[in-house]
């Protein structure tokens, strides 16, 4: 007997793998009825599956597969053509053989479901066609089926959509997951009473089919040899032993590639999700009486299985939104003056670690006005704060939950749920996602994802004494300020402590009061502040820190459910030195310290510089000062850091003012000086360059560390630049009106070639030394 | 085939307790443990097992009593449960005793208090009496809160 349920196991595996390469075929062979291969790949497939369950005994499967067969013959013999009729009635067979190969997993053999209907319609139209008779609409010649079904042959194509889409759902439900199956071939009609050998042997020799729970176990092994690894780096860091190591490099090394290989058995293509997607919106528009093109860009970008299964859902709703509310009907689309067909492009990329997916729409866009009308009927938001409110963020009040404009509640979208779960659902396997749209033009969704979730990288902070992780997904940037500074930086607002980043208030919090560890007051011994800049939901805090410790990679593994209430830990760890540090959910952390409050009402919005997305060219420069009255910037791409050292370390190499630095000699330009030497009339070494340190700022090139000695670093900006050339002089590029203010950007290769030129020989030995 | 069973026993402020020892994985000394800020008091931290994150219960506190002198460390009962492997963090730690069933009675009434939710009842020894925890009850907090 178990050799039958092997049997049974192998051709359920196999036929839903078919039957969902099945659904992408028939709509592809709608669009292009004449592709003759594909009709004969889709009847190779029925058959195999006929074939196999007239082997397997399910008599009721092979009744309903004959008749498509048999309607397949014809369409591959020419005898009939492809329309939309025969293809909504062949995906309807493909939905019953799902239904019913369902049941047989479910162990309740082929179920009681009534595949009549199906039947009658499909021998209606493989009889009811000549050659000729391609259009659809009228009813077919009655033969004699009909008879016993008079409702069948009237039913009009639409109802059958909805249908579809719901059995459609439960079929995938009940698929088995398979591990990566790229680029699979299409099994030949001869493999179909196959058992395994001959499926694996089918599919090219190159694959296996592995167990998922096998490929978890591998991976959370990998996990603890990852944290193994971690602690024999640091114990072998503390230990002197050559041999030790180099062992220890090799172990290091292959742990790496091990891990990054198991990873990658894992990884599954977008393509797989995405695969479901022309059916439903085919079925989709049809109901909606909508023309719309799906367009996929991307498919092959590879994702963890968990992640694709947790996006499965949330990507369905968004596309269903798409075709339901985005994109308009032909007839507004040709007021409109676009072409009747809608166009739903997918796009998916990897981009820093991250998978970006966009889901972009040419239908009508978000009214942002009608938004936020919308948003404060609900009362989600205050009048004044829709006022201030840029479009953008106006746009992502769709994400509100009880939110929807749809005027009419239809039975696709519009109930006021989804797009909050969509969000939800996504931020839960620490996703972010945002959505543009202009009025008129169309709606990009994206959504970014980290690739995996087992293994992440973080931020190793340490707070009250202990160490905790912070996902780096959710990391800004890191800001530490002196003890001067902090006096004068950290201001209060009756009691909240807010710091000015760039000009924009950032709320403070401070992680040992919000955990309730430690009284230490504000930073670490020395009195200066660490400031941890996290984004939570479209809004920026500063988690004050007493340690920024290093980023690691690190291993999630999940609290139990004790900690359930605790909403400002993800998760837990296990550090290089064996410790456990907490992993902290920055969301969590926000909410519990009000920096997102429960209504979600964002309060302040964001700068004037990040909402206004006018879509030029952003640069990010770093503003500093030579001398008390120059302002000038540079890109920060140039910036390799920024030091300060006191003015005791600078040495003299001839005439070549340098600094040890890193185990090399770096050449220390002064810029007030280079510029005062090209005639600029600058008042060289003004009151700053009394101060015991120096402001540097470093460039790498060719490996080698160039320090630009600055008088005050001020800040760093991200400005569209317009490069007036008026200001060109030796040195610099020219002027722009950075932050309201006349700013002079340095011509970084012009003031180093110009002092280095001539010593570049001298300086290059200096540095292998 | 007898109907004796098996208990590991250990003590926490004199009493004498003791736990399955089906549901025992091990006992270990003392560990570095990682304290979880907001959490209910009686979870003293995570400890790291062998890769495995384990959260410790503190007995003492789960009995409403005080805590250890300073200094004193406790010991980890690492016991298997319902929501993966839990340490109980003891006073000290015992035998391995084997009990016979008729020895056995339910909890006396006049013990009220939290200490007799965790008991599934009492073993008459020899010389003393060995109170038998439910473990499920001494790790879930629903009580405890």
């Amino acid at each position: 007997m178990a050799e039958l349920d092997d049997l049974v196991r192998e051709f359920l595996v196999e036929s839903n793998e078919n039957l969902d390469r099945l659904d992408q075929d028939f709509v592809a062979l709608e669009q292009d009825p004449g592709a003759r291969e594909r009709i004969a790949s889709i009847f190779r497939t029925i058959h195999t599956i006929k074939g196999t369950c007239g082997f397997l005994g399910f008599s009721k499967l092979e009744s309903v597969t004959h008749v498509g067969e048999n309607l397949l013959s014809k369409l591959r013999d020419a005898e009939l053509e492809v329309n939309s009729e025969i293809v909504t009635a062949l995906l309807k067979m493909v939905d019953g053989v799902r239904e019913i190969l369902g049941n047989i997993e479910g162990g309740t053999g082929e179920g009681n479901g009534d595949y009549t209907d199906i039947i009658a319609t499909l021998t209606r139209l493989k009889d009811g066609r000549g050659s000729g008779g391609g259009a659809s609409g009228p009813k077919p010649p009655a033969v004699g089926e009909q008879a016993e079904h008079p409702d069948e042959a009237s039913e009009p194509v639409d109802p059958a959509g909805s249908d579809q889409t719901g059995s459609d759902h439960a079929g995938s439900d009940h698929a088995r997951p398979e591990p990566g199956r790229p680029g699979e071939p299409v099994a030949s009609g001869a493999a179909a009473a196959s058992s395994g050998a001959a499926a694996a042997g089918g599919a090219g020799g190159g694959g296996i089919r592995v167990d998922v729970g096998l490929l978890d176990k591998l991976m959370n092994l990998v996990g603890e040899l990852v944290l193994a690894r971690n602690q024999i780096l640091q114990f072998s860091a503390a230990t002197e032993n050559a041999t030790l190591a180099g062992s220890t490099q090799r172990l290091n090394l292959i742990t790496t590639e091990l891990q990054e290989g198991v990873m990658k058995t894992r990884m599954q293509p977008i393509g797989n999700v995405w695969s479901k997607f022309p059916r439903i919106v085919r079925d989709l528009s049809q109901m909606c009486g909508k023309k719309v093109r799906v367009e996929m860009e991307g498919k092959d970008t590879e994702l963890d299985k968990t992640i694709i299964e947790a996006i499965k859902d949330p990507l369905t709703h968004i596309i269903r939104n798409s075709v339901d509310h985005g994109i308009e009907s032909p007839e507004k689309r040709k007021a409109a003056g676009k072409p009747e067909e809608g166009l739903l492009s997918l796009r998916a990329f990897h981009e820093g670690g991250q998978v970006n997916i966009e889901i972009i729409d040419d239908g009508g866009g978000v009214n942002i006005e009608r938004v936020k009308k919308k948003a404060l009927e609900k009362g989600l938001i205050t009048a004044e704060h829709a006022a201030r409110m840029g479009d953008r963020e106006a746009c992502n009040l769709i994400f509100l939950p009880g939110f929807s404009t749809a005027e009419k509640v239809t039975n696709v979208s519009g109930r006021g749920v989804g797009m909050d779960v969509v969000k939800t659902n996504i931020e839960k396997i620490g996703g972010s996602v945002d959505v543009q749209s202009r009025e008129g033009a169309g709606t990009t969704l994206r959504i970014r994802i980290p690739l995996t979730l087992a293994i992440i990288p973080a931020l190793i902070i340490t707070s009250g004494g202990d160490r905790y992780a912070i996902p780096q997904v959710s990391l800004l940037e890191l800001v530490r300020l002196e003890e001067e500074q902090a006096k004068k930086g950290i201001e209060t607002i009756h009691g909240a402590p807010v710091y000015r980043l760039r000009g924009n208030l950032l709320p403070l919090v401070y992680l040992n009061r919000e955990l309730g560890t430690g009284s230490s007051g504000p930073g670490a011994a020395d009195g200066a502040v660490n400031i941890v800049v996290l984004q939570a939901d479209e809004r920026q805090f500063g988690l004050v820190v007493d340690e920024i410790n290093d980023t690691e990679e690190i291993v999630v593994k999940p609290l139990g459910k004790l900690f359930k209430g605790l909403s400002t830990f993800a998760g837990a760890t296990i550090m290089g030195d064996g410790r456990v540090a907490l992993i902290l959910d920055v969301m969590g952390l926000a909410q519990k310290a009000n920096v997102v409050s429960e209504n979600r009402d964002r309060g302040v919005p964001e700068s004037a510089s990040r909402s206004d997305e006018a879509g030029a060219a952003k640069q990010t420069l770093l503003l500093f000062r030579v001398s008390d009255t120059r302002r000038m910037a540079i890109p920060l791409t140039l910036v390799a850091r920024l030091e300060e050292f006191p003015r005791s370390a600078i040495e003299m190499s001839g005439d070549q003012p340098v600094m040890q630095y890193r185990g090399q000699i770096m050449p220390l330009v002064s810029l007030s000086k280079v510029l005062s030497e090209h005639g600029m009339g600058v008042a060289t070494a003004s009151g700053a360059a009394e101060s015991d340190t120096v402001q540097v700022i470093v460039h790498t090139r060719n490996e080698r560390s160039i320090g630009l000695v600055v008088d005050r670093i001020s800040d760093i900006v991200e400005e569209r630049l317009v490069v007036q050339r008026t200001g060109i002089r030796p040195g610099i590029l020219g002027s722009a009106v950075i932050e309201k203010k006349v700013t002079e950007l340095l011509d970084v290769d012009g003031v180093i070639g110009s002092v280095l030129r001539e010593d570049e020989a001298g300086v290059g030995a200096g540095g292998a030394r | 085939m007898n109907d004796d069973r098996q208990f590991c026993t250990f003590l926490v402020d004199g009493m004498y307790f003791g736990v399955d020892v089906l549901k025992v994985q091990e006992v270990i000394r003392y560990q570095d443990m990682t304290r979880v800020p907001l959490a209910h008091a009686v979870i003293r931290g995570l400890i790291n097992l062998r890769g495995q994150i384990v959260t410790a219960v503190d007995l003492r506190r789960r009995l409403g009593l005080e805590d250890r002198a300073e200094g004193a460390l406790p010991m980890n009962v690492v016991v298997r449960t319902g929501e993966g492997a839990m340490s109980l963090l003891v006073d000290e730690i015992g035998d391995v005793v084997t009990v016979e069933p008729e020895s056995f009675e339910r909890t006396p009434e006049t013990l009220t208090g939290v200490t007799r939710d965790l008991l599934l009842g009492v073993y008459k020894l020899k010389d003393r009496l060995l109170l038998i925890m439910d473990t499920e009850k001494a790790v879930g907090l629903a009580a405890a809160a």
